[in-house]
């Protein structure tokens, strides 16, 4: 039985992401990369989309999508830390959506094949976009990690200072050691140290969110919350 | 201004049909080239298959040569197969 706040999960995960990557919009580092960030960005507003039309649904209090991305305060989002943290390298980027596929083409695998059909429907369409998503990510990691001495620096220093925040991908879940089994031999391939198990930071799940969540929520939600129901 | 080489891109719109040249785009090497062309190029399902080949490994005719190189073929019509009568009916011609 498919709960709403396991849609909101898979859905604010999606939604957040995809507004940190749109940040990229017009400044990644060459044109085609700005267009491929973007891409991705649109994948990942698009499984949102659909994910919080059917948690809307679901939670039988009427809400549209629009209600939940928009009208929703901080305390009330269920993605996962990793997502909201700031993009303050491009390397972090890549590091964050390497670490975010691998787990998303992992749950959205599962949930293909699950007895919802309809969260199985969306999960069939997004598992191919996060197969793409994690190559496009795989890809620039091997590259940053072995490729100069300072993109070795930066996409170490992205990995070493996500990592803590990827164990709250597993809460609920069992999929960490076919998780690992992704990523590892991507760090590999990139000459990555691998970092330690230790600190694990928690609380996305249950609304409790890095001060980041909120300024991204404000830029997000500003225009509906000040012209409600605005279109384009 | 992007470091970064520059590729020729060719896309196959459908099966049956030939490689067509599209565009061109940087990347750092060509896996990356792919991927890029498979982002610039087919967002709205312009293929099924993509080449993308190193501008810089294209030998091209030089517009100097325009004259030696396309002119005597203007004057020989009877290259053309216009001399000879179809039958009507005759599909793909």
């Amino acid at each position: 039985m498919t709960t709403v706040d396991e849609l909101l999960a898979l859905g604010d995960d999606a939604l957040i992401a995809a507004q940190r990557l749109g940040e990229w919009c017009s400044r990644a580092p060459e044109m085609e990369e700005d267009i491929a960030l973007t891409n991705i960005a649109l994948d990942q507003l698009g499984a949102a989309r659909l994910l919080l039309t059917y948690a809307g649904e679901l939670g039988g209090a009427g809400q549209t999508e629009d209600d939940l991305a928009y009208l929703r305060d901080d305390r009330e989002f269920r993605n996962c830390l990793l997502v909201e943290l700031p993009d303050t390298d491009f390397a972090v980027t890549i590091g964050k959506l390497l670490f975010l596929s691998a787990h998303q083409r992992l749950r959205y695998e599962a949930l293909a094949g699950g007895a919802d059909e309809q969260l199985a429907g969306i999960a069939a369409k997004a598992v191919k976009e996060s197969a793409y998503h994690l190559d496009h990510s795989s890809l620039w990691t091997v590259r940053l990690g072995d490729g100069t001495e300072e993109s070795r620096r930066r996409m170490q220093s992205a990995v070493d200072g996500l990592w803590p925040y990827t164990h709250e991908l597993f809460e609920g879940g069992d999929h960490r050691d076919a998780w690992l089994s992704i990523v590892e031999p991507v760090l590999a391939e990139a000459t990555l140290d691998r970092p330690a198990d230790g600190w694990a930071p928690t609380g996305g799940r249950v609304g409790r969110h890095t001060e980041h969540l909120s300024y991204l929520l404000a830029e997000m939600q500003v225009l509906h919350r000040a012209h409600p129901g605005a279109r384009w | 201004m992007s470091g970064w080489p520059l590729w020729e891109v060719f896309i196959r719109p459908r099966r049956g049909l030939s490689h067509s040249h599209v565009g061109s785009l940087h990347a750092p090497d060509a896996p990356t080239a792919l991927r890029n062309a498979r982002d610039v190029y087919t967002r709205r399902q312009e293929g099924v298959s993509i080449w993308v080949v190193a501008a810089a490994d294209i030998t091209a005719s030089s517009p100097d040569e325009k004259d030696a190189f396309f002119d005597p073929a203007a004057d020989k019509v009877y290259r053309h197969p216009t001399f000879y009568q179809v039958p009507e009916g005759v599909a793909h011609l």
